[in-house]
């Protein structure tokens, strides 16, 4: 066999020949062809690569029932869908959305493939439990997809009672199962984090050098752990009261249907915060290497990850202001509200002391950052608006809420999402790919992002409810605007999939540190061997040692 | 051996505690009736933690951290009640 050199030219574009370097021959990706290889394989790369193709073909379902939603939307009659119909279509696509994309999408895919390269382990603590738990995962959503094809559930995502348990006709046991068994790979992949992050970090990687993104997918870690077993029970005691007439939720039977929205906030708080806590970790990582210095306040920043965890648990009761929730609960609910943007806050003015005067590129990934950086400010400061009491009795439960929520979890952490992508690509394939069409789609990701959503503030604070598809004709100017915004957001999140795919067959090898950066992930080979490092790395300096290069200094 | 025989023993205690929840759910009712299956749960539990999470062979941290899912809990309990009784 000939061995094959490195190419010589890595800018050279037009050397479009198949050959293979050194390092691709040795990577992860060629250690075994079989599907055997790849569907039993305990390594945490290709692991993550499974995670990869499995919550972009869910993302895609999602989306798919969005649309269908958009276009009805269209006009203020509902022609297209019907109202049951529509209800399904809302329904799973908060399911499929929230459980199947949202939370596992960054810990599960770069959280399995980075950590143990961050901390300069060899692979996960238990990497048989993370191969189950991506097993579990699937499962749960074969059973999605078998709810789907059944008819649907018309009970939104939230499953309220009494609805879900006394009248909808829907598949709400069925749903309820496949949520309940995605649960448990949440615990699993929350478990094997934290042992991970516990055990297996390198001589000198201490707790004040973990790069944060692993501080934040430690803390995301701690509430998967705490929170979703909360979850699995509500679910399950929906499950017995439908079945059994158990009398949790029913008032006939001695219950109270607002213990549910207890329980299930109690899970679900923290659980928007599993949702955008490691999207954090990941900006933090792209505002340090696009910025070229070190975090101003590494350690506030890190804190504030473990900080949001904790207080995230103790807010719940905002989603409930006009549920009939007693009026003392609600303002402290309110006032402790407030206090969970203090450590957001300290993110965002601490990303932005760390771009001062720094050095800055506008590459791909850093374009995904900063669009993080502006939408998650206005979704968390609209989330302040609706934590005031007063305001929330407004605008609750309608578009308002809706766009609100979008701005975090789909302008926020799914652009995240698409940052980390892009950053993390050349180290995952080991090629680059067309920066002029990356910062494309970053582009047409933030424009039409916003006027999708945007329009649903104002029609929001008009009044229009959300989940209704008959609406108020005045309504329709502002429903287009945000179905044509919708449009563009489609065709740009397709984008990446067209050129990254491409650059993994024409781009050219990357070479081991592409973006110059800091960070253990960087030192190994792209991509990566199968066991990450040959020798055990050892860390002797702070963390983002950036030297430091200030705009202007070198003309 | 000897691990063997306190396991067993266990499970012959959760067992009896089982049949005392039965037996309780049809002599009492109401608040009582609640209040002693509650009990009898948290003497399970307790049971459980001790020997097959096997809390008596580890340090003080490991048990340490282990109380903390029960402190979340209280999070849960203390919020709702706070709710339920000033409504
Ligand atoms: C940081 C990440 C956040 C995410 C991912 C998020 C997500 C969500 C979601 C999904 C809902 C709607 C739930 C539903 O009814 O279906 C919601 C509602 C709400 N959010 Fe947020 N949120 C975030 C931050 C915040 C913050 C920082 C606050 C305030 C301090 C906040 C306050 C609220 C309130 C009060 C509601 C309820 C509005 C209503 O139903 O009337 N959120 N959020
Ligand atoms: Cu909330």
């Amino acid at each position: 066999m000939t061995a094959l050199q490195e190419r010589p030219e890595q800018a050279d574009r037009h050397d479009r020949g198949l050959s293979e370097t050194d390092t691709e021959r040795q990577s992860y990706l060629r250690a075994g062809h079989s599907l055997g290889s790849w569907f039993f394989t305990r390594d945490h790369k290709r692991i993550a690569i499974l995670y990869l193709f499995a919550i972009t073909a869910f993302f895609m379902i999602g989306g798919a029932a969005a649309a269908l939603m958009r276009l009805d939307l269209l006009t203020s009659a509902g022609d297209l869908l019907t109202n049951e119909g529509y209800n399904r279509a809302f329904t799973i696509h908060g399911v499929i959305m929230v459980w199947f994309f949202l939370i596992p999408s960054i810990p599960n895919t770069f959280g399995n493939f980075l950590v143990p390269l961050m901390i300069g382990a060899r692979d996960l603590a238990f990497p048989r439990l993370n191969l189950l738990s991506w097993y579990i995962f699937v499962l749960a959503g074969g059973f999605t997809l078998f709810v789907l094809i059944a008819g649907g559930v018309d009970t939104g995502w939230t499953f309220y009672t009494p609805l879900s348990s006394m009248f909808s006709h829907g598949n709400v046991v069925l749903a309820a199962v496949a949520v309940f068994i995605a649960g448990f790979s949440s615990i699993l992949t929350g478990l094997n984090f934290i042992v991970t992050v516990h055990k297996l970090r390198c001589p000198g990687m201490t707790w004040d050098r973990l790069p944060l993104f692993v501080w934040a997918i430690y803390a995301t870690s701690l509430i998967l752990v705490l929170a979703t077993p909360v979850l699995s029970i509500t679910l399950v005691l929906i499950a017995a009261e439908r079945l059994f007439g158990l009398g949790i939720f029913d008032p006939k039977l001695g219950g109270d249907p607002l213990l549910y929205q207890h329980l299930f906030w109690f899970y679900s708080h923290p659980a928007v915060y599993i949702m955008v806590l490691p999207a954090l970790g990941v900006v933090s990582e792209l505002v340090a290497a696009a910025a070229r210095k070190p975090v101003f306040g590494y350690k506030f920043v890190a804190g504030s990850s473990i900080a949001i965890a904790v207080i995230g648990f103790f807010v719940w009761g905002h989603h409930m202001f006009v549920a009939g929730q007693s009026m003392y609960a609600s303002a402290v609910f309110s006032f402790l509200s407030l206090a969970v943007a203090v450590p957001s806050g300290i993110k965002v003015y601490n990303w932005a002391a760390t771009l001062y005067k720094g050095h800055i590129s506008l590459d791909p990934p850093f374009l995904y950052g900063m669009t993080f950086i502006g939408l998650f400010v206005v979704g968390g400061l609209t989330g302040l608006m609706l934590a005031m009491l007063a305001v929330d009795v407004h605008v609750h439960d309608t578009y308002f809420v809706v766009a609100h929520f979008h701005y975090i979890m789909v302008g926020g952490t799914v652009s995240a999402f698409f940052g980390a992508l892009h950053y993390w690509w050349p180290k995952i394939v080991g090629r680059t790919y067309p920066l002029v069409w990356g910062r494309l789609a970053a582009i047409f990701i933030f424009l039409g992002f916003n006027l999708t959503f945007f329009p649903q503030f104002l029609l929001g604070y008009l009044g229009m409810p959300r989940r209704y598809h008959v609406y108020a004709p005045e309504f329709q100017m502002l429903h287009v605007l945000s179905s044509a915004g919708a449009s563009l957001l489609g065709l740009a999140y397709l984008m990446p999939l067209v050129y990254l795919t491409w650059s993994m067959r024409y781009g050219a090898p990357a070479g081991d540190n592409p973006w110059d950066a800091t960070g253990l992930e960087w030192t190994t080979p792209s991509p990566p061997p199968k066991h990450n490092f040959d020798e055990i790395p050892v860390v002797d300096r702070p963390p983002y040692d950036y030297e430091i290069e200030m705009e202007g200094e070198d003309g | 051996m000897q691990k063997t025989v306190s396991f067993v023993f266990v499970w012959f205690a959760l067992v009896l505690l089982l049949a005392a929840t039965v037996t309780a759910s049809f002599m009492l009712k109401g608040p009582a009736g609640l209040a002693v299956s509650l009990g009898i749960a948290f003497g399970k539990s307790g049971l459980i933690y001790w020997h097959y999470m096997h809390l008596n062979e580890e340090e003080g941290l490991q048990r340490i951290a282990a109380l903390g899912a029960g402190a979340w809990l209280l999070i849960l309990f203390a919020f709702v009640c706070a709710d339920y009784l000033t409504r």
